[in-house]
């Protein structure tokens, strides 16, 4: 066990590494001059010699690279081209608002799909697997922005019930800022439910046929324990490893919610961006993503330890 | 080279009854049936779209804008500038499906080869696996992101982004069947008849592969027409007033109070081809699993 | 009642049953139509007798062992009667059957490997059935569960009881099995293929659990096996099937020596008997393989395989008879029987 884990955190860590220097590399991989791309309005000779000292831009790569990292290490992701702001303040208030939302999503998405995908391996032939097989490729097949757009054009605008977009923060009015996020958190975990409702339910077909549920019947035990303490233990292993894989989905489907419901998060900002040539936005936003989710993945492999004791030391999930 | 032509024999027509096997399970599943009979519907309309649209799609007419859907000529209405939304939907539906087939072709092409030689060569498989995890660690529309920052907002960059995104799910899927195939015993014996290593992929495990590669491209395109939607409903794919099913969104956007239809519609396309597609994946899954019973 | 009484033989007592299965039919429903699985099978399993139930894999045997406690998936159809002490278990209510299984009719399955939970602990695994039977604390259970690991032979139980399965060797696995089947003394142990998956060395072992159990406890075991050794080694009688049908049943040392049936002999030839088949004579093989089960014609199943076959083979099917009215306890559905080596002892005595 502390051998695969070493592994991991190896792995882990290399993979880290690699993406930092993509990263590194794809701001100087922009055509043309890169001062000229950090310098944003003001181009004056004095300005861009005054970029290219502080981003080490006169310098060879390697050290660059190095300066790179020393800075990003400091929390110092450089500043906004646009509005001067610090990269990294921008960050301190984006960030929470997508990670409440991000949060939300995982919670209600587990919780259904979790759910339907046991009813409908447990139910096999039973109206309710139909219906729940039906869910599931549906949410698999809408686009979930557009399903936004009608959540506000037929939720929000028509009833009221929900405001169309906004944000307000958690700890200023926690009832507000709920009722400001639940339907974005919904609409962003339909897709996330209906991957975790299949895998749990295939998982589910797989145990439910295994010689250990044999056992466990042939035990007397009842249905209800069969089914949670020896079926869906065994399945668990499986619903987290996806959740852990399913996380890019999750963050670039954030980023889509956010920008219809307008709230002001991690998504939002990167969009802004990419349309104001914001480089330091969002090579920041590149690498934080790409961090969060190599390091939420090594925790998710520590979760796997935790639940499944026979940890192979090949570390092979495939 | 004195290659086995009794194995291959044997897996030659062991392949013909399984495809006539899996053929009459497609055939007697209705849902396989039918989605089948929506994708080619749907590909004859992409196909034929620049004849079959009843306006030039960016012909704008500013004295009927918003009419809806049953007005006389405009069968689906038209949209904020006049245009019909049903000769817009038919180019877009067009263009969401050349860019879903493009990268799939894309994640396809890099995939495979590296998923055989992850699976095939235990040397290269450490390799490929970081390789896997580096583009796993770039969430798609981050990718794009990033993409359309370097390169500027394109449809081929929308279906680059998109393609890249999905060949960490083909290498993963060719690497483990190759895995498989490997230990299986025609392959050995091919290897002990002092066959080369690309012989061996080439002829005896790329072939008994294309099963599940073709699984994964089937469920591949619903992903890859959701995430060019996406793209071009942000603004980062095809660019207007080119017609896409996500960028006729993005507009219809602005105006869902006013012509809710253009906001519904182009929506409902969008998920029904996603839809087809992925019951139709399902479908030749069932039907290629050797167990079965498994619905 | 019993089969002595209707034949009216005397010949030894045979106690109540504690088990008494009556033409046990079993039917499967598959994309294919009904395919018959069990045709007909009827046993009796005394109070601390130790029966084996051999034949080929197909045939049936472990069909019969999980339909006898109700474990066969929805698809199957189960006709017939099974009686445990009386009770009626076949079409009885599945909350009835839960409080038997586990508690009366107990089993050990074939593979240790996948048969225990592996994300649990043994401890837990064994608990789990007293905690549903005999209502104990969580931790009575076990205190039980580290006894009943002793009482199999495992080492150090006290500290095994928190392992998991996969930390231990598929010998042990299997003697936690049975640690399991026999915690809450159950009346009648099923063991399906118990040995099969393990080596030649730990089979002994495995066996001699058994053994020590039906002494100890008097636990009536069923062993369901394709290995006459298994058979040698610990059963009193013996019970053949053949494609779903029981075609022989004797005593084991009857069996051994005076195979009636063709398909018993054949079985008998076709594995190794230490002082016969000692370098002098080849084993044989069963030519053919055993028949569908789906379309079972009123013949007898064996005739395509039969060196004996002829005629009236394949129009009538043999009924289960005493194979002389002497010989109550061996029974054997054959027309054409295998000559008798040399005079038995019971004919002369008759």
């Amino acid at each position: 066990m502390a051998r695969y884990l070493i592994t991991r955190a190896w792995q882990s860590a290399l993979t880290l590494v690699l993406s930092t220097i993509v990263v590194f590399l794809g701001v100087r991989a922009l055509p043309g001059d890169p001062a000229l791309a950090l310098a944003g309005e003001d181009r004056s000779p004095e300005a861009l010699e005054a970029i290219r000292r502080h981003y080490g831009l006169d310098q060879p790569l390697p050290v660059q690279f190095a300066q790179y990292v020393e800075r990003v290490v400091q929390g110092d992701f450089g500043e906004s081209i646009r509005t001067g702001i610090p990269v990294s303040s921008m960050l301190s208030t984006a960030l929470p608002v997508t990670a409440e939302l991000a949060v939300l999503a995982i919670l209600l998405a587990t919780a259904l799909g979790v759910g339907a995908g046991v009813l409908a391996a447990v139910r096999r032939g039973h109206p309710a697997e139909w219906l729940a097989n039906g869910l599931a490729l549906v949410g698999l097949s809408v686009p979930h922005f557009w399903l936004g757009l009608l959540a506000i054009l037929y939720l929000s605008v028509a009833t009221g019930l929900f405001p169309a977009s906004g944000f307000v923060p958690l700890l200023e009015d926690p009832v507000d800022n709920l009722h400001h996020v639940v339907l974005p958190a919904v609409i962003l975990g339909t897709g996330l439910a209906a991957i975790i409702m299949r895998q749990t339910r295939s998982a589910m077909l797989d145990s439910l046929s295994s010689d250990y549920v044999r056992t466990a019947k042939a035990k007397g035990l009842r249905p209800r324990a069969v089914i949670t303490r020896h079926a869906l233990r065994n399945s668990l292993i499986v619903v987290v490893t996806i959740v852990g894989l399913q996380l890019g989905g999750l963050i670039s489907g954030a980023v889509v919610t956010e920008q219809i419901f307008g709230l002001p998060g991690f998504g939002k900002m990167t969009i802004d961006a990419v349309f104001q040539r914001d480089y330091p936005v969002i090579q920041a936003v590149v690498l934080l993503t790409a961090t969060a989710y190599i390091v939420i993945n090594f925790l998710v492999d520590l979760l796997y330890s935790v639940i499944d004791p026979r940890i192979r030391v090949t570390g092979d999930q495939s | 080279m004195t290659v086995l032509s009794v194995p291959m024999a044997d897996t030659g027509t062991a392949s013909v009854t399984r495809r006539t096997r899996i053929l009459r399970r497609l055939r007697r599943n209705p849902l396989a049936v039918v989605s089948f009979v929506v994708l080619a519907l749907a590909a004859l309309v992409a196909v034929l779209s620049p004849w079959l649209a009843p306006y030039a799609v960016e012909q704008t007419d500013f004295a009927h804008t918003f009419a809806p859907p049953g007005t006389p000529g405009h069968v689906l209405g038209t949209d904020d500038l006049g245009r019909d939304v049903l000769s817009r939907i038919m180019l877009g539906a067009r263009a969401s499906l050349e860019v879903a087939i493009l990268a799939v072709a894309t994640s396809l092409v890099v995939g495979v080869p590296l998923g055989l030689a992850a699976g095939y060569f235990r040397a290269w498989d450490a390799v490929i696996s970081r390789f896997t995890d580096l583009l796993l660690a770039f969430p798609f529309l981050i990718m794009a992101v990033g993409l359309a920052a370097i390169r500027g907002a394109s449809l081929t960059n929308a279906a680059v982004a998109v393609g890249i995104a999905q060949i960490p799910g083909v290498i993963r899927v060719v690497r483990s069947d190759t895995l498989r195939l490997k230990s299986l015993d025609f392959v050995a014996a091919a290897v002990v008849d002092g066959a080369s290593d690309l012989w061996v992929l080439a002829r005896h495990i790329l072939p008994n592969a294309t099963s599940v590669i073709l699984v994964q491209a089937t469920v591949a395109i619903p992903t890859a027409i959701l995430g060019e939607a996406v793209l071009s409903f942000l603004g980062l794919g095809i660019q207007p007033p080119a017609p896409s099913l996500g960028t006729m969104l993005a507009t219809a956007q602005q105006f869902a109070a006013r012509a809710p239809w253009a906001a519904v519609l182009p929506g409902v396309v969008i998920m029904g081809l996603a839809l087809a597609f992925n019951v139709f994946g399902d479908a030749l899954r069932d039907a290629l699993d050797p167990k079965g019973d498994r619905r | 009642m019993t089969t002595a009484e209707r034949t009216g033989a005397p010949s030894t007592t045979i106690e109540t049953p504690v088990l008494q299965v009556r033409d046990l039919s079993v039917a499967f429903t598959t994309e294919s139509g009904t395919v018959s699985a069990v045709d007909r099978v009827s046993l009796d399993l005394a109070p601390g007798e130790i029966v084996g139930m051999v034949g080929e894999s197909g045939c049936g045997k472990s069909v019969t062992a999980m339909s006898i406690g109700g474990l066969l998936p929805d698809s199957a159809r189960v006709t017939g009667s099974v009686r445990l002490q009386g009770t009626e278990l076949v079409g009885t209510r599945e909350s009835v059957l839960r409080r038997v299984r586990g508690k009366d009719i107990a089993y050990i399955f074939q593979e240790p490997m996948t048969s225990l939970n592996p994300v649990l602990t043994i401890g837990r695994q064994i608990a789990e059935v007293l905690q549903v039977h005999e209502r104990m604390s969580r931790r009575a259970a076990r205190a039980r569960a580290v006894e009943l690991l002793s009482l199999v032979g495992i080492p150090s139980a006290a500290t095994r009881v928190d392992n998991y399965p996969h930390q231990l060797s598929g010998g042990m696995r299997q003697r936690v099995m049975i640690a399991m089947a026999v915690a809450c003394g159950p009346k009648v142990l099923v063991a399906d293929e118990p040995t099969t998956a393990l080596d030649v060395t730990v089979q002994a072992g495995i066996l001699q659990v058994l053994r020590d159990l039906r002494d100890r406890l008097g636990t009536t075991i069923l062993v369901i096996t394709h290995d006459l050794g298994v058979i040698a080694d610990i059963a009193d009688r013996v019970v053949v099937m053949y494609a779903g049908r029981v075609v022989e049943r004797a005593p084991v040392t009857d069996l051994f020596a005076f195979p009636y049936h063709r398909y018993t002999a054949g079985l008998l030839s076709a594995s190794p008997t230490p002082g016969v088949h000692a370098g002098t004579q080849r084993l044989q093989e069963i030519p053919g393989l055993v028949p569908v089960l789906s379309a079972q014609p009123d013949a007898c199943t064996f005739a395509d395989r039969c060196p004996a076959a002829d005629e009236r083979c394949r129009e009538a099917a043999p009924p289960l008879e005493a194979v002389r009215p002497a010989l109550t306890e061996h029974v054997a559905a054959c027309w054409h029987p295998c000559p008798t080596p040399r005079t038995r002892p019971e004919e002369t005595i008759a």
